[in-house]
């Protein structure tokens, strides 16, 4: 199979206080907080998990996002693929505060094991028993051509039957989520231009 | 499908400034760890195995910086230079650039860095790197925790594949600082001795710093003695904690198995494992699982944590280049710090530096996240 035919199988966005997939708004809420948000979006998912609370705010989303579009497959070899701009620095900048009191005396596990991006891709591989190929980028935007080239490498190698990719960045305070689904059969052709598109739209 | 072959390569460390002086040391089993009493880092003395800063700018400056540079960038751009320099490469649109870190530049988060804040954003750390050799294309940062530096080996085989690029530089580093120091801490996971990797009397992990990039091609024609092809490579995740690996070993496992499929080999072809053996207790015996259920527990095993320290992003990248060294001399390092076998099931670590013809050797990592890395490397030159 060439890269030429795979296909987008679904997407999400979650940003400006509304999750949406496939472009269909399926719940916006008015909180300004991220953590009320989220915590929302949670409860309206029907979601029951409770390790979900104890996540940073980078990983919350990034589930939210994988739970959005992977709750209702049976597929198990997913390959996840994200990237983002502030990597995990929202929770090292909580670690680097615990650290500048005291000799870093009040350093805390469940704070430091949060202090890397590809966290959050633990989390959604236990959440969905996912045993499959995880990659974090950090990139200045969304390059979904590099996404792409990795993504069809993994499916051409028989790695992955599906790969979840996209872009997942929570920095001071702000949200933005995009994931997709790629795989044989889908919705759109996978092609650059038409993610950018995607990826911009509101 | 192409072969891809790591090639040239640079090793920034406390033993000196490239592979060589890496390797020279670890054949005669002399630690790079030594005891540091820096209490801006930790209030009590710990083991490390530290970059020296005056030999570091020395070198920093023959490149004629024309601005400032961190710590972690001055050893990047040291390593990297050298790298592309012995290469030849012109950094045209067909070459990459891979950058391999967890933390980049987190130190400037101190309250006494010369340094903006921006600066620890990790696609800045990126362009930096970038911007100083020319490279015609953007800097792709890879941040996978401890299995990022083979990981990145991996990434960079795949690009060359989809013919993004025909040659990718690959460079890997991290700094020992008060973020990552104390957070080890806090987990009770540091050694207050020079690390035992899977022995009895292991008691954790020491926390080291080195730099070091290799040149990753398409071209057999720009190969080094200690060149090795790249015949296969896997991630797998564990699926099951996110700060604990697994008790079967499982991605480590599946990531072994995936790689040897690829490579279409049997385990009795591997002639030596650079595993991870970080000497924690967990990861330790997590990894002689998963090598059991791999029926790899007769195939001679170093860690080379006892001689720089467990390097973080680095690591997985300087062990490879090590293994390169190893193939290349036939010769098997020790396993600095074991004495007696302290896992549940039959490891064959290497004991004394030793002469051994081998071939083909597999690399493994694991880290936070239940990330998962094996690739297997094939000598070039027999």
């Amino acid at each position: 199979m060439s890269s030429a035919d795979y296909k987008i199988k679904s997407y999400c966005h979650i940003r400006d206080g509304k999750v949406s997939k496939n472009g269909e708004v399926l719940f916006s809420d008015s909180s300004e907080e991220f953590s009320a948000f989220i915590k929302a979006t949670y409860k309206h998912f029907e979601t029951d998990y409770s390790k979900f609370f104890k996540m940073d705010n980078l990983s919350k989303l990034a589930f939210m996002g994988a739970e959005v579009l992977l709750r209702d497959t049976d597929e198990k070899n997913i390959a996840l693929i994200l990237s983002n701009r502030a990597s995990s620095l929202d929770t090292d900048r909580k670690h680097q505060a615990a650290i500048s009191k005291q000799s870093g005396a009040f350093a805390s596990p469940a704070v430091f094991v949060y202090t890397l991006p590809n966290i959050c891709m633990g989390e959604i591989s236990i959440r969905h028993e996912l045993y499959s190929e995880n990659s974090f980028f950090i990139f200045a935007e969304f390059k979904p051509h590099l996404l792409s080239d990795y993504a069809n490498d993994l499916l051409e190698t028989e790695k992955a039957n599906e790969v979840l990719c996209g872009w997942v960045d929570y920095d001071k305070g702000k949200y933005d989520a995009f994931l997709y689904v790629i795989a044989k059969k889908g919705l759109l052709p996978l092609d650059t231009g038409e993610l950018t598109k995607l990826y911009r739209t509101k | 499908m192409n072969s891809v072959y790591l090639s040239h390569n640079n090793i920034i460390s406390a033993y000196g400034f490239d592979s060589a002086a890496a390797v020279s040391s670890i054949k005669n089993e002399v630690s790079g760890l030594s005891l540091v009493d820096d209490s801006k880092i930790l209030p009590n003395p710990f083991y490390s195995s530290l970059i020296p800063q005056g030999s570091l700018s020395e070198a920093f400056e023959k490149l004629n910086p024309k601005e400032a540079y961190t710590r972690l960038e001055q050893i990047l751009l040291v390593s990297l230079a050298d790298t592309i320099k012995k290469s030849g490469i012109e950094l045209s649109d067909r070459v990459g650039l891979i950058v391999s870190t967890t933390k980049g530049n987190i130190d400037v988060l101190e309250d006494d860095s010369p340094f903006n804040e921006e600066r620890a954003y990790l696609n800045e750390l990126g362009k930096k790197i970038e911007n100083f050799f020319g490279f015609k294309n953007e800097a792709i940062v890879l941040s996978n925790a401890c299995v990022s530096g083979v990981l990145a080996l991996a990434v960079a085989k795949r690009f060359i594949h989809q013919k993004r690029y025909d040659h990718v530089f690959v460079v890997a580093g991290d700094l020992v600082s008060k973020f990552i120091l104390t957070g080890f801490n806090s987990f009770q996971a540091l050694s207050e001795t020079p690390c035992r990797p899977y022995c009895k009397t292991r008691a954790g992990i020491n926390i080291g710093e080195v730099g070091c990039s290799v040149l990753v091609t398409a071209d057999n024609t720009n190969l080094v003695d200690e060149s090795v092809r790249i015949i296969g490579e896997a991630s797998c995740n564990d699926a099951n904690h996110i700060s604990g690996p697994s008790r079967t070993g499982e991605g480590l496992y599946r990531s072994i198995v995936s790689a040897m499929n690829q490579a279409e080999i049997e385990a009795d072809a591997i002639d030596y494992i650079s595993a991870h053996g970080t000497a924690t207790n967990y990861n330790d015996e997590m990894e002689a699982i998963a090598f059991n259920r791999a029926n790899l527990q007769h195939t001679p095993l170093n860690s080379l944590k006892g001689y720089f320290g467990h390097t973080l992003g680095a690591s997985g990248l300087l062990e490879t280049i090590i293994g390169m060294y190893s193939l290349h001399s036939n010769t098997l390092f020790a396993s600095l710090g074991f004495q007696e076998l302290g896992v549940s099931k039959p490891l064959h670590i290497i004991k004394k530096t030793t002469a051994k013809e081998s071939s083909i050797f597999l690399k493994t990592a694991s880290g936070f996240g239940g990330c998962n890395t094996a690739a297997i490397f094939q000598k070039v030159n027999s």
